[in-house]
Formats: structure tokens, C-alpha cells, sequence
């Protein structure tokens, strides 16, 4: 039994110790004899206080830098490594959520919610490692290709609406990173295939073979993601080193049905599960190519100080039965396996409240004796995760559809003193937030009317506010930024930032589908200093009548032409004109026919005589004009007849 | 930041400049729009006192025709109303103007600099006319067709009957007056006029250059506000038809419309021109009107505008048709417009249709007014010469 003493972070510790462990070459050595690709598989299994369970799948491939890469690859994907080279990606994350991240209950300051709870849909981001006029370029180049790679509509951030260009709420990139989401993707089976073809084991060997498609999405939230990292090339000519890290995380609710028939007198019990029940599935092997394959329980701080309490309760020992010969059966739960090891947190300030991590090695389970672990609960347990310092929410406010507020609301969770103490000064303690929000174009927000309130008092935006960067929306062309450094008393219980905003109105085209329920604005991004993600917000706009172009361009063209000629009908109409031609023609309604007489003998006599029958009063109807037109048509049909004939 | 850096200002860099810091400025304990409040209520005002002035010129100008004419004794003079009290009490009674104070709109400012530029051409106050005229076409482009107008103002004088009758009336006579004639088209003054109006508007331009110097210049200017009012970017609801209508037209004929319905404005200034020419002021006027009909952003504030200028013409337009119809039209359409609008994005138990209805109406509405009031125009002229010559005759002018 190992008991190693580690550095604060576990998930640090899950990816450091590997680096320590003996590795056996699987894959072909380089010709030059350097550093092989490598992938290993880990897998964490994490209980929750209501009722869930946390997984979290963990796979990592790594190929060093080398002069083939992107043409030749043992375990590396190729098209990731393409993908890197010819959009010359310095870093990257791309991750597909289904549902939203409870932080209240699943905690918010654990290494692993805090990089792995994403927002819903899809969100990208990228770094480049090229000059900066292309960068939009190759952003637009990534998207697609990422479309195509895992069956998802992320080429719709191609478009220059959808991202932005964040300049320090990411790693510092100098202009160089693009982020963009589409909160309203849906996510499923299509998008993990092919995230799973990246494994080098696919999901047929090893963890990945857990993945069991009906009981993955019958979860309360999954998450996949994919962050990979180039390093520098260290010579010249040598294409870069390539991380690639893939995680899956997965929040079920095991079937308790077993325990509810064993305790039915025990409500408040935690649902036990095993691997075989919530996935239907065991792990049969390690994937052969995995440097590592490991399976890890974790029972986080709180659990750990509860489990305790309850221990000393009922036996009065000082011994800590979680890290005793006899942990897998204690009075409180029973694993059904044996770990190989046991970390335990280092914690400086309290060694209570220190969370277990249980690792269990796949290697020693093979096709006949399949890995199965499983948790069975004795006793009922309450515990809280730690919460992240301050909890985010946003809201919208306003009714109608002309105008509104958004709301960002950071409620205290004084459950971090100690992450607290070591932030604070002697004299006065202060708390940095980061938020982060973009906003689409069509809502048209007035950064003038950004209103801050701590503890329900307005207070002027340039005390609480460090450092802010706004670029507004251009319509049509580009989303609105906001992106802020706060910086709040530890004592503060809540704080909220209020920003108005009016409604865009969009053409017909620009409206999806399904355009009465709503548009999605992203969510915003909260740092202190764990990274939370708020609520999606869901946007009403004003619709117009999508069956109406044809009656609305018809009845437009229709008045403006109306207009048009009732307007010039006035302007050219001649009142005594009129009535004057009105009385000449009552007149001449009798003589019609020696007027046409006249007419026949003036062409038949020629061009130079003028109907002299014509009466000079009547000038008006058959003057010179008109004779000669006549003239004019008679000749022209002699013309026609002699052509002709 | 350049003012134009996000989608939301798309009026002059000036105008900015100078109205910006009072909507931000606060006086204590008082709400931060009051200043601006106070300056479109001056604005008004001014405008007002203006559009008198120019009504009682007009009036003036008037009846020194009818004497010229000798026609006092048959057209009843003492029953004249005074007409620049009226329009100025229509436009400042107006609630389409009052309604355009409240919303804290920039178009007190846009029609104070197009009364501005009348008033200076009635009174012959040249550098103020094309002051004006530079000022208006600057804030809002559309006024740049008072241009015509203007011309004729300064050419010719104030409204006048056409010019032949005048020639026949003296043929009548045999006495050939010139001091009764009015005068012929000088061009003197209109060369004064062009000179003004380069320099004002160099200056306008040195100016916004000056102010937009940082921020990719006077291209930018126009690119955000001409061109956002010739294009039609923004689709939110107004009093017009157009938002509705580039709302939902294919993408495919956006291009053609957008020429159709500014060429409409265009075509009709020729033949109004020619039939017109010798009431400059009531040309001025018709423009307007067609100007606040067809333009991209319309506002209540334009139909203020000309309905205040249709003051002017009390006495001339006495005998127009469906004027009760088109003032109970007004009436009701500025009742029901609010209502449909809250309806439909308010309590979003309407829909959008029910507003375009009302906007459809007003623009009927203003159609059947600008063709009308022509048409009365051109009667009230006929109605002199029929006067003066005793019968119907042919009219060729």
C-alpha cells in the first residue's frame, strides 16, 4: 500500500504521476530513437450528494514533435495532427455538453468541474500561431473542418456574428484566439463516434469500452471534450509536438432500485452502484496500446470529513478507517474491489478535510476476471461539495419585446474561507471576478447603462470595476463584448451587474426555424479565480408574419404606384381643356362621318393640303398635328402595301 | 471610441458633439434628459417663430399679387386668415410634435434647420438659407431636394399666380406696368446661394473631418449615415411602410427595391417643378411631404414638419377635398398606431400585420393629402385665371 503525499490539485497529480511510472514501448519505435507516442486511458468515478455519480473519462494521446507528423502516426489521429499543422493551431478546445452543470450540488471548485463543466452545445476556442490578418481566415477553415470532422454544425461559427476575438479571458493569446458557441446544438450519439475513432482503441478495448450509448445519454449531463496543445517544434524543419486530451463526463443517477428493496426503511441511503449497472457494461482488459489504464474512486473532501465523523461515532477510534488495511469494507460502504493504491490530498491547513482518491491498475483484469467496481452504501451520508467562491447566475429582466436588462448575479457561497485567507491582504481582503460576455448583434446592449449592485446597493461602476473592454455589436457583422474585471470585498454577499438593451428586428430570412421560441444569447463566463459558466439565456424577439412577403410587397408596390400616378394624373390633368373636348366632341358626334371625309381628302390631295372642311374653331381636335400624323400613318401604309406587292 | 464604432449612432459626428454631453450632464435632482428636453422645446419654438414669419411674408406676398391682379375686390380679403399664426400654432400644437419633444427625437433639430433654410430664402437672407440647407441636408439627406425650391425662391420671389396671367391680365388692360409685374428669374442671387452653400458645407465637412479624424474619417460618416439611410439596415418598426416591407422582401430584389423607392422620390421633383415653379413655397412643402412619406426612418417629427408648413397655405387650400377625411385619418391613425404597436410587441397578442395596417393607412393617408392638396394648388390657380379672364380657357402653364 502506497501512500503518497501529493500537491493540492488531485487532477494535477492524476496527470504527473504517470510521467513516473514505467512505461512499456507499445506502438514502433522512431528511428531516431526519440520520444514515442503515447496515450493512456484513465477513468474517475467520483459520488455525489444527490444521489448521482460523477464519470469522468480521461484519454490522452501525445505525439512529439518529429518530422512526419501529419503523415505518419502509430497512435496519434492523423486528422487531428492535420488538422494542427495546416491551421496552425496552437491550442484549442472544443467540447459538446448536454444539459448544465449543477454547481450547487456537484460542487464548482474541484479540478474537475472547474475545466470539464461546459456550457450547452458546442463551445470552440483556438489559438493560432500565425499573423494576425489570417487569423479570421483560418478560424473559418477550422470550423469547417471541425464540422466535417465530428458531424456537428460547427461550421455556423464560421460566420462573423458568432465569434469573437476575447482579450483576457482566455489564456493570453495577443489577439490570437477566437472563441465562439452555439448554445443550441444538440448533442448525441453522432458527435461521440467520431470523437471515439480518435482513440487509438476505439471504444472496443480498455475504458472507452464503458461507453454504452443508451446509458451515457440517459445521464443528467455529458460533456465531451477535446483540448489538445502543440508545443514549440525545438528545430527548425520539425513539425510540433501535439497533446491531445479527451474527456468525457458524465453525470448519472445509478439505479437504486437494489438498494431501495435492502433499505426500505432507509430513504436518505445513497443509491450503491457498480460499473455492470450503470453502464451494462465491465471492463474487460486494458486497451493493449495504453501506456496506462487506470480506474480511480474518489471521495471528495466533505464526503471524507462526514464518512469520518460517522466512523468515530459509532466505534470511538482514532484510527481512520478510510485509509486503514480494511477501507474497502467499512462500516459506512463497501467496494467490491481492491485499489492498488491510495492518494490522499495534502492539505496545509486542515489534514480532516483532505479528499481519498482509490486507484485501481486494469492491467490485472483481463477477458476472464473483468473489472467491476462497484460501491455499496451502509450507512446514509450527507455532504456538500465545495462550492467555487461565488456562485453566477444570469437572468433577463423587462417584459415585451422592445427592450430588456440582462443580469449577472454572484451570490457568496462562504464556503471557501480558506481559499479567501490566501487571497487576502492584511488590511483589506478583495476578490477578483473575470466576466465574460458576449452578446449577439440583434441584442442591441447600451454598456452606458451598466449598473452595479453589491449587497442590493448601487454602487458606481468605477469602484467595483478594475478593468473593462467593450466592443459593441455591429449589425449584421459582428456580436458584442463585454469582458470585466471586478474586484469585490471578501465580505460581499451578492453582487449583481445589470446592462440594458433593446431588441434587433431581423429580416424574415435571418429568422431560424422555430423562431417564436426564442434566440439563445451564451452564456457568460465568470472566473474567481474557478471558471463557472451561467445559464444560457433564452431571448424572445418580435417576429414578423412569415407567410406575409407576397401580400406585403403587393400591397406596398400597389399604394406607392397608386401614389405615383394619382400624382401625376394631377399634375398633367387640364380642367377646361377637359370639358372644353368633353362639349367639342357632344358636337361633333353628328358630323363624325364628313369629318372623316375631310380627313380621306386632305391625304388623298397630299401633304401640303390641309383639310380646309376642317372648321378652324375645332383646332383643337383636328389641327395641323394630328392631320400630319394621319398623313404620316397613310404613307407609311402605302409604303407597306408597295413593299409588299 | 468612434461614435459609429458600434450599430447605434447614425447621426451627424456634430450633432453628437454637441447633444451628446446633455443627455449625459444632469442637473441636480433632476432627470438627466431635461437639458435636452429644454433644447428640442427651444428648437421648436424657434421653428415656430420662424414658420410665422415666413406665413406673414408669404400672406404679404399674396395679396400684392391679387392687387397686382386687381383681383382684391373679387376675392374677399378681409376673410384671409392670418396664415403664418396658424401654421405656427399647428406646428407647435401639433401632437405629432409634441409627441416627437417627449421622445426625446433629434428631428426638432433636423426641422428647425429646414425652416431655417425657408425662412432664409422667403426673406432673402441668403448665407442663412444655405445654411440651412447644408445643415438639414447633413442631418438628414432628404432636404437636399429643397435645393429646387429654394432656387425658385430666390429666383423669383415668394408664392405667387403663375406669371402668365399676370401677362394676360395687363394684355386685358392694354397697359403694359412692369412695376405690377413680378420680377423675372435673376440668377444673382442663386450664384450668391451656391457660393454660400459650398462654403458652408466645406465647413461642415472640415469639421466632421476634424472630429472623426481618429476614426477612419469622413468615409465612415457617410458610410454610417448616408449610407444607413439609403440602405435600410435597420428593420425596427416605424411609422413607414419600408421596415415592413425590407423586412420581408427576398434577398434577391432587396437591391431593386431600395432604387425603386428612392427613385420614386426622384422622379416626381421634375414634373412637380415645372407645374409648381411659381409657388415655390408650396413646392418646398410638397417635397417635404413626399420626402416624410418615402424616406427610409420616417417619424412622427416629419409629418410635423409638414403639417405645420401646410399652415402657409390656409387661404389657397380652402376648397381642398376630403379634408375632414384626412384629418379624421390622422386622428385615428395616431390613436390606433400606438395601441396595434403595444399590442403587437407589448402584450404580443398581436401580430405584425396589425401595425403595418396602420402604417399602410398613414401612408395612404399622406398620399391622398399630397395629391390633393396639388390638385387644389392647381384649381386655386385655375379658380384666378377664370377670374381674370372671365371663361374657361385653355391653360398651357
Amino acid at each position: 500500500m502506497a501512500l503518497l503525499r501529493r500537491p493540492l490539485l488531485l487532477l494535477l497529480l492524476i496527470v504527473t504521476h504517470q510521467f513516473l511510472q514505467f512505461r512499456i514501448a507499445f506502438g514502433s519505435v522512431n528511428e531516431e530513437g526519440q520520444k514515442q507516442e503515447e496515450f493512456y486511458e484513465e477513468l474517475l468515478l467520483k459520488p455525489l450528494p444527490d444521489r448521482k455519480l460523477l464519470t469522468h473519462f480521461h484519454f490522452q494521446s501525445s505525439a512529439p514533435p518529429s518530422t512526419s507528423n501529419g503523415r505518419h502516426h502509430h497512435l496519434f489521429p492523423k486528422a487531428i495532427s492535420q488538422l494542427v499543422l495546416k491551421f496552425q493551431v496552437k491550442e484549442m478546445e472544443l467540447s459538446f455538453t448536454q444539459g448544465r452543470w449543477n454547481y450547487e450540488s456537484w460542487g464548482g471548485f474541484d479540478p474537475i468541474p472547474s475545466s470539464n463543466a461546459k456550457p450547452p452545445g458546442v463551445e470552440l476556442w483556438a489559438v493560432f500561431d500565425a499573423p494576425q490578418h489570417l487569423i479570421d481566415a483560418l478560424w473559418k477553415n477550422l470550423t469547417h473542418t471541425l464540422s466535417g470532422l465530428f458531424c456537428a454544425s460547427i461550421n455556423f461559427l464560421e460566420s462573423s456574428t458568432a465569434y469573437s476575438a476575447p482579450e483576457w479571458s482566455f489564456p493570453p493569446a495577443s489577439g490570437k484566439l477566437r472563441y465562439g458557441t452555439l448554445p443550441r446544438e444538440a448533442v448525441c450519439t453522432e458527435n461521440l463516434t467520431p470523437w471515439l475513432k480518435l482513440l487509438p482503441c476505439r471504444d472496443k478495448a480498455g475504458i472507452s469500452m464503458l461507453l454504452d450509448r443508451p446509458s451515457i445519454y440517459r445521464g443528467f449531463y455529458h460533456s465531451q471534450r477535446l483540448h489538445l496543445t502543440s508545443t514549440g517544434s525545438g528545430s527548425e524543419g520539425m513539425d510540433p509536438g501535439i497533446i491531445l486530451e479527451q474527456t468525457l463526463t458524465v453525470v448519472l443517477q445509478p439505479d437504486s432500485q437494489r438498494a431501495s428493496l435492502a433499505h426500505a426503511s432507509e430513504k436518505h441511503i445513497q443509491p450503491s452502484w457498480s460499473l455492470s449497472s450503470i453502464f451494462g457494461k465491465q471492463i474487460s482488459g486494458r486497451c493493449v496500446l495504453a501506456e496506462t489504464s487506470s480506474v480511480y474512486f474518489l471521495l471528495d473532501k466533505g464526503l471524507v470529513a462526514e464518512l469520518e465523523h460517522i466512523h468515530k461515532e459509532n466505534e470511538k477510534s482514532e484510527e481512520n478507517v478510510l485509509i486503514s488495511e480494511k477501507f474497502w469494507n467499512n462500516p459506512s460502504f463497501e467496494l467490491s474491489a481492491k485499489p492498488d493504491r491510495i492518494f490522499i490530498e495534502e492539505s496545509s491547513l486542515l489534514s480532516k478535510n483532505a479528499s481519498v482518491l482509490y486507484k485501481f491498475e486494469i492491467e490485472k483484469y483481463g477477458e476472464s476476471e473483468p473489472f467491476d467496481l462497484g460501491l455499496f452504501w451502509k450507512t446514509p451520508v450527507v455532504w456538500l461539495c465545495q462550492q467555487a467562491p461565488l456562485h453566477a447566475n444570469r437572468f433577463l429582466m423587462g417584459s415585451g419585446n422592445e427592450r430588456g436588462a440582462i443580469a449577472i448575479s454572484l451570490k457568496s457561497t462562504q464556503s471557501s474561507e480558506g481559499f479567501m485567507g490566501s487571497n487576502s491582504n492584511d488590511e483589506r481582503c478583495e476578490l477578483r471576478v473575470d466576466v465574460f460576455q458576449v452578446v449577439p448583434w440583434y441584442v442591441k446592449v447600451y454598456f452606458h447603462s451598466l449598473q452595479v449592485f453589491v449587497d442590493q446597493q448601487p454602487k458606481a461602476v468605477s469602484d467595483i470595476i478594475e478593468k473593462i473592454h467593450v466592443s459593441p455589436s455591429k449589425d449584421k457583422v459582428s456580436p458584442g463584448v463585454m469582458e470585466l474585471v471586478l474586484t469585490l470585498p471578501c465580505s460581499v454577499s451578492s453582487a449583481v451587474l445589470t446592462i440594458e438593451f433593446d431588441k434587433g428586428f431581423l429580416h424574415i430570412d435571418e429568422y431560424p426555424p422555430d423562431a417564436n421560441q426564442g434566440f439563445d444569447i451564451p452564456s457568460a463566463i465568470e472566473k474567481s479565480p474557478v471558471m463557472s459558466y451561467t445559464e444560457v439565456l433564452l431571448v424572445p424577439l418580435t417576429t414578423p408574419d412569415f407567410s406575409m412577403p407576397y401580400n406585403v410587397i403587393t400591397i406596398t408596390c400597389t399604394v406607392f404606384a397608386l401614389y405615383f400616378g394619382s400624382l401625376l394624373n394631377a399634375l398633367r390633368r387640364r380642367v377646361a381643356e377637359e370639358e372644353r373636348f368633353l362639349k367639342d366632341k357632344a358636337a361633333k358626334k353628328m358630323d363624325r362621318i364628313p369629318l372623316l371625309l375631310s380627313k380621306l381628302s386632305a391625304k388623298l390631295r397630299g401633304r401640303h393640303l390641309e383639310g380646309p372642311q376642317a372648321p378652324p374653331a375645332s383646332s383643337s381636335f383636328i389641327n395641323s398635328k394630328s392631320v400630319l400624323k394621319v398623313i404620316l400613318i397613310a404613307g407609311l401604309a402605302v409604303y407597306w402595301q408597295y413593299y409588299f406587292s | 471610441m468612434s461614435s459609429y464604432a458600434g450599430s447605434m449612432y447614425h447621426g451627424s459626428p456634430l450633432l453628437l458633439s454637441l447633444l451628446g454631453p446633455l443627455t449625459v450632464k444632469r442637473i441636480e435632482g433632476q432627470p438627466n434628459h431635461l437639458l435636452y428636453s429644454l433644447v428640442s422645446v427651444i428648437a421648436d419654438v424657434v421653428s415656430a417663430m420662424l414658420i410665422r414669419a415666413t406665413g406673414q411674408n408669404l400672406r404679404l406676398a399674396y395679396l400684392r399679387s391679387l392687387e397686382s391682379l386687381d383681383l382684391v375686390k373679387q376675392i374677399d380679403v378681409s376673410e384671409f386668415l392670418c396664415s403664418g399664426d396658424i401654421a405656427a400654432l399647428i406646428y407647435l400644437c401639433n401632437p405629432f410634435t409634441i409627441v416627437a419633444c417627449v421622445g426625446l427625437s433629434t428631428s426638432p433639430i433636423e426641422n428647425m434647420a429646414v425652416i431655417l433654410c425657408l425662412y432664409g430664402a422667403c426673406s432673402r437672407l441668403i448665407p442663412l438659407a444655405a445654411f440651412g440647407w447644408v445643415i438639414a441636408t447633413h442631418l438628414s439627406l432628404y432636404p437636399a431636394i429643397l435645393i429646387i425650391p429654394v432656387i425658385f425662391l430666390l429666383g423669383c420671389g415668394p408664392d405667387s399666380p403663375p406669371r402668365k396671367l399676370f401677362l394676360q391680365r395687363h394684355q386685358q388692360k392694354e397697359v403694359l406696368n412692369q412695376s405690377k409685374l413680378p420680377p423675372g428669374f435673376s440668377w444673382r442671387p442663386i450664384i450668391h446661394f451656391a457660393f454660400w452653400a459650398f462654403l458652408w458645407s466645406v465647413y461642415v465637412l472640415v469639421l466632421c473631418g476634424i472630429s472623426l479624424k481618429q476614426f477612419g474619417g469622413l468615409w465612415e460618416m457617410f458610410k454610417s449615415t448616408y449610407g444607413f439611410i439609403l440602405t435600410v439596415e435597420d428593420l425596427s418598426p416605424n411609422i413607414g411602410v419600408l421596415w415592413y416591407f425590407f423586412a420581408e422582401v427576398f434577398e434577391f430584389f432587396r437591391n431593386f427595391f431600395l432604387i425603386v423607392f428612392h427613385v420614386n422620390i426622384l422622379f416626381m421633383i421634375l414634373p412637380l417643378a415645372i407645374r409648381l415653379r411659381h409657388r415655390p413655397c408650396y413646392l418646398a412643402f410638397v417635397y417635404v411631404a413626399i420626402c416624410s412619406m418615402l424616406k427610409s426612418y420616417p417619424s412622427v417629427g416629419d409629418s410635423a414638419l409638414y403639417l405645420g408648413l401646410l399652415g402657409w397655405f390656409v387661404n389657397e387650400l380652402a376648397d381642398m377635398q376630403f379634408s375632414l377625411f384626412l384629418f379624421c385619418g390622422y386622428v385615428g391613425v395616431s390613436l390606433l398606431s400606438p395601441v396595434m404597436h403595444n399590442l403587437w410587441i407589448w402584450r404580443g397578442t398581436g401580430n405584425a400585420n396589425f401595425y403595418f395596417t396602420t402604417a399602410m393607412v398613414y401612408a395612404c393617408l399622406q398620399i391622398v393629402l399630397v395629391v390633393e392638396g396639388v390638385s387644389a394648388m392647381l384649381n386655386h390657380d385655375r379658380k384666378l385665371r377664370i377670374l381674370i379672364t372671365g371663361k374657361p380657357q385653355d391653360a398651357k402653364s
